[in-house]
This record gives structure tokens, sequence and C-alpha cells, in this order.
């Protein structure tokens, strides 16, 4: 049996005890799929399991507070789940996790640059052919066939969970290891090797082109102030409205300081940009410095508790008594 | 109508500068991948192929703008208090050059709403009077693209000053507004008759491209029955993260938000760009909000596009149909399926 047909038949038999089960299903063209809420045995039909389940469907779970609801979750996905179970923000009892093992998923933004490469434009993409390490893509009649290495999500080439950390339901053969030492991040390498100016006239270049619509924030499944922002929010007032570079950094800014220790990576904010803006920098370089002091990763382990969230008298690596 | 011109690719930057050298020149030029307005440069090549990430709204109505600023003071021997206001109308002269037709086109949904006789607003008015739209016909349509259900087409001039269709070698000009004749004038243009039916037939095609349109003649009176329907409106929704990308990134979203950013007793009221998607749209200050849920907005933004806009401007649907609400959307939430779905429900 697939893994898609795996985990349709644990969803069925799930689904009556569930307000709904969210995952994925085919979207308004070849090259996109989009969230699948499940509430009727027929719409269990519609999932979809493979590469172009881009999105973190943890996103959706603490809207359902009070609710049980099951989320279908690639490895990474299910990192935020454990990371919101860490915070307290859904309770284990409300949520049922479907997995299985993730082969990787494609980034848009790379699929839509080897089409333009071919002279295509992926606003024209009919058909989408995955077959272990080739994506085809077929645009205006034409095919285009690119190794799944250098269209897979960054996240993907550097993967340490391709099998979820924690499932109810995981079907099918777990999905091999990426490889034994993740790689160098590349976009925090290139970051690290600018000096402070250059890297200022960097993120001036890239925020300038910022709309503002924050979507970054609510795609990012930890963004869980919602609706008390201090991005709209009068009191306090630590951003205007007004639409300078100079604030719109500053939201960055503030995303990620809030993010520090509890991102997991999952690349939301920088995929959900409309205007491709390289937000997902400014996390990894916090999360970076968090496993340098603290030894901790975030979303590995439910009983974890992140270590911005806690007070230890003496920490083990920063030595203030010996300053 | 004017005659059709014409203008080989390797001179549009003589245009450009021309035009560049009277007014402010935007153009769409890639920029971190995604493609923007920006003021003409001729060190950067402008992208004319497929239709920018963000339209030229800004040009017109921009993301953030000062009103008026103020400052209290007091004057005479009694202290009697002074308020003095500087409001900021005078608007630049603007050519938005290679815009598609859906961009330039949004703007005649703000028009009704901002050059209207009851609210005539001056901002808008100045802008969009100091502003030519040279519009790039589309030679190529994307998945994304309906303006042909909503009354328009690859090639609609209407609210273009010029328009430029793509041919081989270069582009045909036409002078589609009495504004737009006068910038034909440049040596760099010459008769375009040769051309015309070569143009003809790249519009021709770019509109067969799009195929059949669906019957959405009953949106209007369709929505406003699945008004109370949440269900209906949760189903919709479920997948919407509530981001403002749909609305921003939208020809024809024009709602917007007043604030005073000041200090002490001088200051600046700001208006800027609002999103119905977002939970602070209709807060109201009591802490009472019409809209309290994601269901709740996403039935306003599309009630407002099909139904309760026509129902107030003859019909007029108030989306062009670009689908950048489509494509830039991070969960793809399409408001074709949507405004599709209300007309089958409430056919039953």
């Amino acid at each position: 049996m697939s893994r898609l047909d795996a985990l349709k038949t644990r969803i069925k038999e799930a689904l009556p005890g569930l307000e709904c089960v969210i995952g994925w299903q085919k979207g308004y063209d070849a090259l996109h799929n989009t969230p699948l809420f499940i509430r009727g045995e027929a719409d269990v039909d519609k999932l979809e399991w493979g590469a172009l389940n881009v999105h973190n469907p943890a996103v959706y779970l603490p809207s359902f507070a009070g609710k049980k609801v099951g989320v279908v979750v690639k490895g990474c996905d299910s990192r935020s789940v454990v990371e919101l179970l860490q915070e307290k923000l859904i309770d284990r009892d409300n949520v049922v996790i479907f997995s299985a093992g993730c082969d990787g998923v494609v980034d848009i933004a790379k699929v839509r640059a080897k089409l333009a490469a071919a002279g295509l434009n992926a606003g024209n993409a009919e058909k989408v052919a995955v077959d272990g390490k080739t994506v085809t893509v077929t645009a205006a009649g034409k095919a285009v066939s690119m190794p799944m290495a250098e269209v897979a999500a960054d996240k993907c080439l550097r993967c340490q969970f391709p099998n979820a950390v924690l499932a109810d339901a995981f079907v099918g053969d777990p999905a091999p290891q990426v490889q034994a030492a993740p790689a160098a991040d590349a976009d925090l390498a290139a970051l690290d090797a600018m000096s402070v100016p250059e890297r200022m006239a960097f993120w001036r270049y890239h925020m300038d082109r910022c709309i503002r619509c924050y979507a970054c924030r609510n795609a990012c499944p930890m963004c869980v102030c919602r609706d008390h922002c201090i991005a709209q929010s009068r009191e306090p007032h630590w951003l205007s409205q007004e639409d300078s570079v100079t604030e719109k950094l500053m939201f960055q800014v503030v995303h990620a300081m809030h993010l520090a220790g509890r991102c997991t990576e999952c690349g939301e904010c920088q995929r959900a940009c409309p205007m491709d803006i390289p937000v997902l920098a400014l996390k990894k370089h916090l999360n970076r410095t968090i496993h340098d002091l603290f030894d901790y990763q975030a979303g590995v382990d439910v009983a974890a508790i992140p270590p911005l969230l806690q007070f230890k008298l003496e920490e083990d690596n920063i030595k203030e008594r010996s300053w | 109508m004017a005659a059709v011109k014409y203008i080989p690719r390797e001179k549009l930057p003589e245009w450009l500068k021309a035009l560049a050298a009277q007014s402010r020149v935007l153009v769409p030029v890639e920029e971190g991948g995604s493609v923007v307005f920006r003021q003409y440069d001729p060190a950067r090549a402008p992208v004319f192929g497929s239709d920018a990430t963000a339209p030229p709204k800004g040009a017109v109505f921009p993301a953030c703008q000062e009103l008026f600023s103020y400052a209290y003071g007091k004057e005479g021997e009694d202290n009697a208090p002074t308020l003095k206001l500087d409001p900021k109308t005078e608007a630049q002269p603007t050519v938005v050059f290679g815009s598609k037709p859906c961009g330039a086109r949004g703007f005649l949904i703000f028009d009704r709403v901002y050059m209207g006789k009851k609210f005539p607003d001056p901002y808008y008015i100045a802008a969009r009077e100091a502003t030519v739209f040279v519009t790039m016909a589309c030679a190529t349509v994307e998945n994304t693209c309906f303006c042909h259900w909503v009354g328009s087409g690859p090639a609609d001039a209407a609210g273009s000053d010029v328009l430029l269709t793509p041919v081989e070698g270069g582009y045909t000009v036409e002078a589609v507004s009495e504004k737009g004749a006068k910038f034909l004038d440049n040596p760099a243009l010459t008769d375009g008759a040769a051309k015309a039916a070569e143009a003809e037939a790249v519009k021709k095609a770019s509109r067969d491209a799009l195929g059949e349109a669906p019957d959405i003649a009953s949106s209007p009176a369709a929505l406003l029955s699945l008004f109370d329907d949440m269900e209906f409106w949760r189903d919709q929704s479920d997948k919407c993260v509530s981001c403002g990308a749909c609305t921003y990134l939208c020809p024809t979203c024009y709602c917007f938000s007043i604030t005073d950013e000041g200090t002490g007793t001088a200051g600046r009221r700001m208006r800027s760009w609002d999103a119905c998607m977002h939970f602070q749209f209709t807060l109201e200050a009591s802490g009472h909000n019409p809209r309290p849920t994601k269901a709740h907005r996403l039935k306003n933004r599309v009630g407002h596009k099909f139904s309760y806009y026509p129902t107030l401007h003859d019909g007029l649907i108030a989306c062009c149909g670009c689908g950048r609400c489509v494509k830039s959307c991070p969960v793809s939430v399409d408001i074709r399926e949507i405004v599709q779905n209300a007309v089958a429900k409430a056919k039953g």
C-alpha cells in the first residue's frame, strides 16, 4: 500500500471522532497543492502526499482550541506541533497526528527560476511529475526536467527529520536521512561573509519591497499573538503605519526575536512572502545563537522547556559569574 | 482614434529617457526574484514579459501617504490656542510604463469611490490626474489570469492612456485617451500601420488562450443570499491564514486606515492601506468586532468585489481579474473558486 493510501485508511478510521483533519489537496494548477480540511469521508480521497505539500498545516492548530482535530504532517511540520505542545498552545489530547516518511518538498521559487531559465513561465504549468530524484514540469507544452536536489526547499537539503518526531499514526517505511551531517547553511554563510554595513544594505534592499501584508507572520505556526501583534497595535506603539524600510525591518527583527529558540525553521515565513524576501535568515541566525548558548533545538521534545521561556540561576554556557 | 505607431525594442530606452526628463516614470523591474514598479533607471532593464508581482497601485494610491502635518500652539497675550494644518495634496507628474491592462484598469474601480460627487478625495484626484498609463497588452496569459470573467481582456484599454502591443521586433503604440495622444510625439515612434494587423493577431491570440469565461452574472445575488451561511464561509476560508497579501497586491482594493504620528503638540496624519483580512479592519473602539473571524473577513472581501460594489456601481465587478490574490496567496486561496461555489450553492 502506498503511503498516501495508508494515510487515507488511517484518516477514515479516525475521522468520526474529529472536527476535521488538515492535510493537502491539489490546488489551482499542477504546480500548486493547497491545504485541505477533511470534514467528511468524501474529502479523504482528495488527500495528496508528496513533493508539492509545501505548506505547514501546524499553523492552523491553535485556532481549533477546545476541539479535537487531526493533522497530517511532514517531519518538519511535526516539529511545529511539538513546539506548540511544549508551549502548551495546543492540547495533546485534542490533536491526532498522521504522518509518513517525507522525501522532500519543492521550493516553488526555485522551480519558477528553472522554468524561466528555459524560457518558460511557471504561470503556464500544466503538469508536474516527481519521479525519485527528478521533478519534471510541463509548461506551455514543453517538459523541463530538474534534479530534485536543485529545486528542493533549502530545509530539505539539510533535513534531520524526514520522519515525524511525534505521530499517532505513522504509516509506511520511514524515509531515509538526507545525509549524516547537515550541509552548511548557504544563506547564513553568505550573510556572515558580509561586513556589518554590507549586511544592513542587504536588508534595506530587500525590505524596501515589503508590502507589510504579514504573510510571514500569519503563515508562521509559532506566531501566536495573532490578532494582538505589536505590528498593528497603537498601545504599545512600537511601530507606526509609515511604510519606511526602518519600520518594515523593525517588524522583522521583533518577529525574529520573538521566535528565538522557538522557531523550528520550517521556512513558512519566507515561502509565504509574496515579494520573495529572504526573511528566514534572521530566524536562523538567532537559532544558531540559541543553539550555541543553550545547546537547544526547538520542537523535538515535548517535555523540553524552550530556553528563553525559563530561568536558570546558572546557565551551563553563560559564565556570567566569572565575567 | 489616432493612427497606430510603432517603436522597435531597441528604441524604447530613448522614449523612456525622453519621458523621464519630464516626469517620474515607473517601470516594472526585477528585484530579488519579484517584479516591482520602480523609477526608470537606464541601467536597469524593465521586465515587460510577465505581469509584475505587485501592481502599480502605489503610483496613485501610496501604501502610506502624509495627508497633512499639524501643530498646536498659542498666540497673543491670552495664550489663545492655535492649530496650524499643512495639507499635502500636490502630486508629481507620473508615467506608469509597462503595466498590464489589469493593473491600469484597477483604477476605474477607485475612480467611482474617490472621484465621485459625494466624497471627492483631493489626494487621489490630484495623483490620478497627474498620472498617465502606458500599458502593455498581454502576449501571453497565465493560469491565474481571469480578466475575461470580469468584463475585461488581455488587451483592454479601459483605464489606460496608451496601449503597447508586443510584435516582432518591437511594439505597436496606440493612444487610447486624450491624455495619451500627447505622449506619442517622440521621434523614436514611427508609423505602425504595417504592424497593426500583427498586433491585432497578438491581442486575439491571448484572448483566445483564456478560453470561455463561466457565467457569474448571478454572483451579486448569490453572495448576498449566502451572507448568513457561515458554514459555507467556514469551508471557503478554512485554509486562509488572514494575511494581507491578497488585498495589498490587489489593483482594486482601495480601503485605507488613518493614523496620527506625532509627538507632543505636532505631528502628521498618515493614510495607509488597510486590509479587510486583518482582525483590526473593523475592530471598534468598544472592543466589539462585527467581523471577528477569518470567515467573516473573507466573506467581506469576496462579497465586496462580486456583490456589494457591483450593486452600488451599475454592475461593475470590483475585480480586474489579474489573479495576484490567487498566485501570491501563501495557501492558494482561489477567489474564482469561491465565486463559482457561491453561484452553484445559491442555485441549490
